[in-house]
């Protein structure tokens, strides 16, 4: 049965380097002596630790808990003691620093107590929110937490789910090397997302430069006796594993700028995601190791199998890197990012440690001006104008490069590496998407200070008016006293030549305000505070500590002569 | 004749009752002009531009009394996007009005502090929580760092903080690379 293929627009057919890191099985990697695990891995809020300095962890235990309602849980990839709850550097090409636990193991590699479930008998809501607490997140790269893809649409029901097994990026071989090796474990994983998903059909797609993955996951279907899953071999040619272009290849559906595939009835995984559902629901494991291709500068290109928070060169050493090694890219040559340094530790969106040096990724030729030749929107998968785009993010034209559909790209590299400029196309892309959000941060920030303030003045100008009014009110009602009294002393006073009722309205007058300053003495003298009534000990304590401040500070204040 | 009058006097009513309507219903809130120039200016309503806040000097822009580089906040390009909005010519920024400086926060050492409300009535865009007698403490993400609170408080317990960058906060840097004449 041969299943109509379609064809996404653009991409490119760089050098694969694949087969260098397949012909060797996944290996293990022996402990390091310390692991750094980033509480942040995941798109979305940031984990609040859950442990201290000095405590005793259990592998698997978690150590970062889900804040906020996108995020994904961290554990302890290994048992051992927590050195430090602080800033390390992350894997990140800032080299700006996060908040890290740092474990150091203590050999036994014990794992904690592990609870499963069956997700058939479980409620989806609690399957995801055990799924957020397993920490599993996108292995692809993008690393998103999977609970929150794993809702059926509105519909309650799902057409098509895409397991994407395309791995189009040069040099990148673990999906390859799981699907060889862990195929039929891979699709209990899938059978539980079908089921979450209520999925019509799953398509698994497989580029067919991997023909030993797409025979290894037939015969594990085949196996299993599951009826409406199909390992599609699709044609190599990269970005083929973007999620866009993998479901237009298998399905024809061609998600329009600004749409989301879910609007269209399909979602896509990762089979490495695929594989730690399985892990988290079977066994109860979370997600506290991935596989990661080395490759690259190495003599023996491999793929391990690495707990999160290894140090990459700890784990490079293995591969026995080449002497003029000078920089480590998580990712691949199109779209991988430089790393920092050689010690940031593996995360889980780290797919591939791909070692450089001078010789293997010389530094491109300088960049020559845009002849717009329109070779970068023949290459663009995602139908994009690049030279458009580049021309108005290099004259910071932000507002005009949205409106080429900026936000659509997704930084596969394609044009960069068409151009015959040498332009470093995506370089300028990713300067201006985050030169985009921080303004957009910035604005957001400013309409709120604009909202506070204006908010502020209303207030006072309300204030001010109350006071106005109630002094006013008060005044007549003096008024009106000072009359009826002075009217009657008058009339007291009838008898008399020339009685002279103005001495007589003052008198009143004193009288009333001497009455006014004695009542307000009483009144300061009875209202304390209201805030400081039934206060907790710790707050006594604190006041008291201002208080005693408080009266220091004339004193200070006589001691400075400018105050 | 009487009809005619009638009929006239109808439509009359009727169309200025329309009018009536419409220039209430359509009624332009506040001067669009000076809205533009409010949403260009930073919203620090530190008042260094000699207006008490960003809104009078927005006012001020649109009728002409002030020129557009007195927001030192808003920096050199804030003035550039004023001088294309208003068709001026750019000038660099005043220096009678302050120099343009790394965006900070201020912070209030606890211990210090005796509690006596001043920073709070001087805070513009009220960043600032505590009550009487209290402990105060400034809401980080709420500070447009005006330094407004700075010279009220008797203990100078007030220092700013230049704000450091964070991963989520990270730029991609604008690149670098030299270009070969062609
Ligand atoms: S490929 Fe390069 S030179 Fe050609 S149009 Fe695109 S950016 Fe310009
Ligand atoms: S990096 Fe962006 S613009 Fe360039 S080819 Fe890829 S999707 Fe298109
Ligand atoms: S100087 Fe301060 S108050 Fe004036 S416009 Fe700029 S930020 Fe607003
Ligand atoms: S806390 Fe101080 S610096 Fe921050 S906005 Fe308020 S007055 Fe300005």
């Amino acid at each position: 049965m041969l299943r109509k293929l379609f064809k996404f627009h653009g991409g490119v057919k760089p050098q694969t380097n694949k087969t260098q890191s397949t012909t060797a099985a996944i290996a293990a990697v022996p402990l390091p002596d310390r692991l750094v695990i980033p509480l942040h891995q995941a798109v979305g809020g940031h984990p609040r630790p859950l442990v201290q300095p000095g405590e005793h962890v259990l592998k698997g235990q978690r150590i970062g808990g889900a804040d906020g309602n996108l995020s994904s849980a961290v554990h302890a990839s290994t048992s051992g003691i927590v050195r430090d709850v602080a800033q390390a550097v992350m894997p990140h090409t800032s080299g700006l620093t996060t908040l890290s636990v740092i474990i150091e193991p203590d050999g036994e590699d014990r794992w904690c107590e592990l609870e499963k479930v069956n997700y058939r008998s479980t409620p989806p809501d609690e399957l995801r929110d055990f799924l957020r607490d397993a920490g599993v997140v996108g292995l692809g790269g993008a690393v998103f937490p999977s609970y929150a893809k794993l809702k059926p649409g509105k519909e309650g029901k799902l057409k098509t789910l895409v397991i994407n097994g395309a791995e189009c990026e040069p040099f990148i071989t673990c999906d390859d090397m799981l699907m060889r090796e862990r195929a039929s474990d891979m699709l209990k994983g899938i059978v539980a997302m079908r089921y979450m998903l209520q999925a019509e059909e799953v398509l698994i797609g497989i580029e067919d430069n991997k023909p030993e993955a797409v025979a290894s996951v037939q015969a594990a279907i085949r196996a299993s006796g599951e009826t409406g899953i199909e390992a599609v071999a699709i044609p190599t040619r990269y970005p083929a594993g973007g999620a866009k272009q993998l479901i237009r290849v298998l399905t024809g559906i061609e998600v329009p700028h600004g749409r989301r595939s879910t609007d269209f009835g399909v979602q896509c995984f990762n089979v490495g995601t695929a594989f730690s559902i399985f892990e988290a629901l079977e066994h109860g494991r979370p997600l506290i190791s991935r596989l990661v291709t080395v490759a690259g500068n190495v003599t023996a290109p491999r793929n391990y199998d690495v707990l999160i928070g290894t140090p990459m060169d700890h784990l490079v050493r293995l591969a026995g890197p080449r002497p003029d090694t000078d920089r480590y890219i998580m990712g691949g040559p199109m779209m991988g990012v430089r790393m920092p340094g050689f010690d940031v530790p593996v995360v889980k969106a780290t797919n591939c440690v791909l070692v450089g040096s001078p010789a293997l990724f010389p530094a491109p030729p300088p960049e020559m001006p845009c002849i717009r030749c329109g070779e970068c929107a023949k290459a663009c998968p995602a139908d994009l104008a690049p030279f458009e785009m580049y021309w108005f993010s290099r004259s910071k034209n932000f507002g005009k490069a949205q409106e080429y559909h900026l936000f659509d790209c997704i930084e596969c590299g394609c044009c960069s590496f068409v151009c015959p400029s040498h332009i470093p196309l995506v370089d300028y892309f990713r300067f201006s998407k985050s030169e985009i959000w921080s303004r957009e941060r910035e604005k957001e920030s400013s309409d709120g200070a604009r909202d506070r303030f204006e908010f502020k003045n209303f207030r006072q100008e309300r204030e001010k008016q109350e006071k106005a009014e109630k002094l006013a009110a008060k005044a007549a009602a003096t008024r009106e006293k000072v009359a009826t009294e002075g009217a009657a002393t008058p009339a007291a006073a009838d008898g008399e030549a020339a009685p002279k009722p103005k001495p007589s309205a003052t008198d009143a007058k004193r009288a009333l305000i001497e009455a006014a300053m004695e009542k307000a003495r009483q009144q300061k003298a009875q209202v304390a505070p209201k805030n400081t009534d039934h206060l907790a000990p710790d707050v006594e304590a604190d006041i008291a500590a201002i208080d005693a401040r408080r009266n220091a500070a004339p004193a200070r204040a006589a001691d400075t002569p400018d105050a | 004749m009487i009809t005619a009058l009638l009929v006239m006097t109808g439509i009359a009513l009727v169309l200025g009752a329309v009018l009536g309507f419409a220039s209430i219903k359509f009624k332009v809130e506040g001067d669009p002009l000076v809205e533009k120039i409010d949403a260009i200016l930073p919203q620090t309503q530190c008042g260094q531009c000699g207006f008490p806040g960003c809104r009078p000097y927005a006012t001020a822009i649109a009728d002409g009394e002030a020129e557009i580089n007195q927001c030192p906040p808003g920096g050199e390009e804030g003035i550039r996007k004023l001088a294309d909005l208003l068709g001026r010519e750019f000038k660099p920024l005043s220096e009678e009005h302050g120099v343009e400086k790394p965006k900070s926060v201020a912070v209030i050492d606890e211990a210090t502090c005796i509690g006596c409300t001043l920073c709070i009535q001087a805070c513009p865009v009220d960043a600032i929580v505590g009550a009487a007698k209290q402990l105060h403490t400034i809401v980080a993400a709420e500070c447009t760092g005006c330094e407004l609170c700075l010279a009220p408080c008797p203990v100078d317990c007030i220092t700013m903080e230049a704000i450091t960058e964070t991963v989520d906060t990270w730029k991609w840097r604008y690149p670098v690379v030299e270009i070969k004449a062609a």
